[in-house]
């Protein structure tokens, strides 16, 4: 239903501040209110969106949401903003209102109606195509601009493509675009780009050279990838023909042995001509990106092989830095054979990522240059060199960003619908052991129970048990065969199920119990919290499940905590006592971090069964902040429906009387239980594990 | 204790024609050298990279009748040694497969031998040493071994499972011979004595195969292996048109997961 000027104007003022801004947004209100009553709810529930972010954001959209909604399918257009949202996020204001201008200028050159393509939706398949050509490890990421371009490493990729009208040939579009980003590197192109600098218009003789080389890649990619060849050409058909001398160019370069050097040469007749239309999956060239990549690979690579030296027995000359060799294995063809690495004559097994590192030097290159091999020497390289090749977005769940020796975690924005990604900061910490009578004295003050508890789960043991009368089986079940011989006997029918089978059985559980550490559990709700978690740890040791236990805290998303009582691999003993005892209340109850990092760490494990238990003494929140509230459920339970996802059973117990309202929307129904009394906690906490568990 | 009154064993088979196999370094002398010396053998490497034929070609070669196990995880003991059964009211003994292999002089080949059972260790490592016996504990009997048995087991080291690891106290007895994808050139000369495939078609497939093993561990387990570009070839001469045959023979075979088998699929339509 579409609403009135008055209504849009009104909720505009509010979303945008205007009692702060003055800015008048009756015009703007009377545009949208001219559209559809779906468009104007598109762009309202956007700009309410946008908002929850920035308000100049917000206001950057609705100025122009007439205009675009009109034109452009709304799936492109949400792309865009979740573009633009992420840039916030990772980059600021600036970034964002960057993303949003690009939107601007490209309705302005675009078709009025086309089948764009999100890369976000294709992103895995271009990713994997890309790798399958290339032996690198390569990643994929949105550009802000609309051209594609690679440092070697990371293809950078228009983030909504629309040049083509129908959405297939924009995919095909896309895909021709990652195999000539490959191709640049494959075929040598990158090479060439450092003699590049020696021309007096380096721009000009850049996108020369580029579109020269468009030329020779594409007759390499005719001859090593013919079938998509074929889909190029067709994206190429509408463009005008070459000029005689590109025409001329164009057979110079489609020689097999034509390398990036003949493109070189060809570089100073070109540049007099007029340049042809470029074909529309020529990428851009970024020398000072490919070189800075290089550079910090070469970096890494030396860093990587001073610390294998280090591993090696001392050498004869130990003031010389040492000087690797590579040779490669009889597959000469494409680098793809086994590169051996030798030091003074001795073959050394590279690890994996410096064998990558060898990789993409030999792809680089062609070789690997021997100033490459030599271990680098103490403090030659800044670490920041190095480092900063791990703070790519992709690998910052295996290593290090902005914050060293953090994990990063996306976090859930129900007002925008989307995950703000690489919101969290999150770090695991050791409680600080605390060497008491804590765990002893819990269990001669639940002293009867204890035992009581330990037998009924010694019970539950699932042992190896001889399964009897089978039709088939490693033994014989004399009782069943004497009683099927006495029937026979007897004239009756011989039963055939005479045999024993040993059943072995596994309990194959891990269970991860995640604890509430934050302020307000202070007093009672800890110590109960603590005889829990030793009276739970009895019965798991009798049981033999595996189990960690882990407890969160944090204040803002930049300093998530987890602190670990005990992981998967450590045994129950006087440590994780310790640490159960130095448990102590910490700051607030931001959870969704957590939540998320538990289910990386039980997808770890290979149990059959995963369980997550959570202890909580209350709803989630966090320090002044947008966690309190809708907020903070809504991202804990978008974390849950994660693990549920994973295959992970999460089961919620809490001493919050009021859990009963959020509770079941947050574990869903059934999964979760409420305790009133404090004082019970311990012994329901292992009641609770073995209903779930039997 | 009454002993059983009767006793069935299977006599193994020998290969009598030649199984095409195309060597790629010195495992033919190697092999040899252990059958002479009665040496177990371990193969190590990837699946459908020829392990199997190898084996197949060399019991053909030496002239003895083969055994094969594939192991699975439910494999016991007595599923390689034997069990009783009740046979018209009397208890038979039949001889497994391993046993069956020792008493006849065979080679025995048990598959992927990680996947069995723990418990089976118990009668490869007798075997697998200098002792050279097997013992089966039902019936109280030691059989030794003639010279010309050979044990040969295999693994695919690609398996990351930790529960999937060969022990040091079994792998510590064999002579290990490890396989890979042969390299380019021989690969597709497989292929075309395989399948009668044209060459330069073969060559392809190689290409998309080693396109597909850039992925392992990227999306996929494992890339294609030579065996799965022999059965794309031959459906290629089937009349099928190669990008079906990809789909169907290498990509569907590979993986599940719908991104991946898209860009599968998209890699082998850009090679053809």
């Amino acid at each position: 239903m579409a609403r009135t000027v008055a209504e849009i104007n009104s909720q505009l003022e509010r979303w945008l501040e205007v009692e702060f801004s003055m800015k008048d947004v009756s015009g703007i209100a009377c545009d949208i209110a001219a559209l559809s009553g779906k468009d104007q709810e598109f762009i309202l529930l956007w700009t309410q969106r946008l908002s929850a972010a920035h308000v100049q954001i917000a206001t950057l959209f609705v100025t122009q949401a007439a205009q675009l909604s009109t034109r452009m399918e709304r799936r492109l257009i949400e792309a865009w903003l979740m573009q633009a949202l992420d840039a916030h996020d990772r980059n600021g204001l600036q970034a964002a209102v960057g993303i949003l201008r690009t939107v601007d200028r490209y309705i302005e050159l675009r078709h009025a109606h086309t089948d764009g393509v999100v890369l976000e939706d294709v992103r895995g398949i271009l990713l994997t195509f890309a790798r399958g050509l290339s032996g690198r490890r390569l990643l994929l990421d949105a550009n802000e601009g609309q051209q594609a371009w690679t440092d070697g490493e990371t293809l950078y990729l228009p983030g909504v493509m629309t040049r083509m009208e129908r959405a297939a040939d924009n995919f095909i579009l896309y895909k021709a675009q990652v195999a000539m980003l490959w191709a640049q590197a494959h075929f040598g192109t990158l090479r060439v780009l450092p003699e590049l600098s020696l021309f007096t218009d380096v721009d000009r003789a850049l996108i020369t050279y580029a579109t020269l080389e468009t030329l020779r890649l594409e007759s390499c990619i005719a001859r090593e990838l013919p079938g998509l060849a074929r889909q190029m050409s067709q994206l190429r058909q509408q463009e005008p023909a070459r000029s005689a001398l590109w025409q001329e160019f164009t057979e110079r370069l489609a020689l097999p042995q034509a390398s990036g050097f003949d493109s070189l040469a060809l570089l100073p007749a070109a540049l007099k001509s007029e340049l042809p239309p470029p074909p529309c999956y020529q990428c851009d060239l970024h020398p000072v990106a490919v070189k800075s990549r290089i550079d910090s690979e070469k970096a890494l690579l030396r860093v990587r092989l001073s610390e294998l030296a280090q591993d090696l027995p001392p050498r004869e000359n130990e003031d010389t830095p040492a000087q690797f060799e590579v040779k490669s294995g009889e597959d000469q063809a494409g680098g793809s054979g086994e590169m051996e690495l030798l030091l003074d004559d001795i073959p050394i097994a590279p690890p994996d990522d410096v064998r990558q590192l060898l990789t993409s030097v030999l792809i680089d290159f062609g070789e690997i240059p021997p100033e490459y091999l030599v271990a680098a020497g103490p403090g030659e390289y800044d670490p920041k060199l190095y480092l900063e090749t791990r703070q790519d977005p992709d690998q910052v769940w295996q290593g290090t960003y902005h914050e060293e020796g953090a994990i990063l975690y996306p976090e859930w924005d129900f007002k925008r619908n989307s995950y703000r990604k690489n919101w969290c900061v999150m770090r695991e910490k050791d409680v600080p052991q605390i060497k008491d009578d804590f765990a002893a004295a819990t269990l001669l003050k639940y002293g009867p129970l204890v035992r009581q508890i330990r037998r009924t789960f010694e019970g539950m043991r699932d042992e190896d048990r001889l399964l009897k009368r089978q039709s088939q089986g490693e033994h014989i079940d004399l009782d069943a065969l004497v009683e099927a011989l006495s029937d026979m006997k007897s004239g009756g029918e011989m039963s055939e199920l005479v045999y024993a089978r040993l059943h072995r059985a596994e309990r194959n559980i891990a269970a991860a119990f995640l604890v509430d550490m934050s302020g307000s559990t202070k007093g009672w709700v800890n110590d109960a919290q603590r005889e829990a978690l030793v009276l739970m740890s009895e019965a798991l040791e009798a049981l033999g499940d595996r189990y960690a236990i882990y407890g969160f805290s944090g204040m803002t998303r930049k300093k998530c905590e987890l602190f670990r009582i005990k992981s998967f691999a450590e045994p129950y003993g006087d440590t994780v006592k310790a640490r159960i005892s130095g448990i102590r209340p910490q700051d607030y109850t931001r959870m969704g971090f957590a939540v998320r990092h538990i289910t990386q760490l039980l997808l770890q494990t290979d149990a059959k069964t995963r369980l997550m238990i959570t202890l909580s003494d209350g709803r989630p929140e966090d320090y002044n902040d947008n966690y309190r509230g809708e907020y903070g459920i809504e991202d804990t339970r978008q974390a849950l429906i994660e693990a549920r996802r994973a295959g992970i059973h999460p089961f919620g117990i809490t001493l919050d009387v009021e859990g009963r309202d959020y509770l079941p929307r947050l574990y869903g129904p059934a999964h979760s239980v409420v305790i009133d009394e404090v004082r019970t906690l311990p012994l329901k906490v292992a009641e609770i594990y073995r209903k779930l568990t039997h | 204790m009454p002993t059983p009154d009767k006793l069935v064993t299977l006599s193994p088979q020998h290969i009598t024609e030649e199984p095409f196999y195309q060597p790629s370094g010195d495992e033919i002398a190697l092999f040899e050298a252990a059958y002479r010396h009665r040496l177990p053998m371990l193969l190590k490497g990837p699946t459908g990279c020829g392990k199997t034929r190898f084996v197949e070609y060399m019991a053909w070669r030496l002239n003895r009748p083969l055994v094969t196990v594939a192991c699975h995880d439910d494999l016991t003991a007595s599923d390689l040694v034997g069990r009783y059964l009740v046979v018209g009211g009397q208890t038979v003994w039949m001889d497994g497969p391993l046993v069956a292999a020792v008493r006849s002089g065979a080679i025995c080949y048990l598959d992927e031998v990680v996947e069995a059972r723990k418990d089976t260790m118990v009668v490869i490592h007798p075997l697998a040493d200098g002792r050279r016996i097997l013992t089966i504990e039902k019936r109280g009997e030691v059989v030794h071994a003639p010279d010309d048995f050979m044990l040969v087991v295999s693994y695919n080291p690609g398996y990351q499972s930790v529960l999937k690891e060969l022990k040091q106290s079994t792998r510590q007895r064999f002579i290990a011979c490890e396989f890979d994808y042969p390299d380019a050139a021989t690969e597709a000369a497989i292929v075309v004595r395989e399948s009668g495939i044209a060459p330069e078609i073969a060559l392809r497939l190689v290409k998309f195969a080693e396109m597909t093993r850039n992925l392992k561990d990227n999306g996929l387990e494992e890339g294609a292996s030579t065996r799965l570009l022999v059965h794309a070839a031959q459906l290629i001469t089937a009349g099928l048109s190669p990008a079906t045959a990809c789909r169907s023979a290498i990509a569907q075979a590979l993986t599940d997961d719908g991104d991946t088998l898209a860009a599968v699929q998209e890699l082998s339509a850009s090679l053809f």
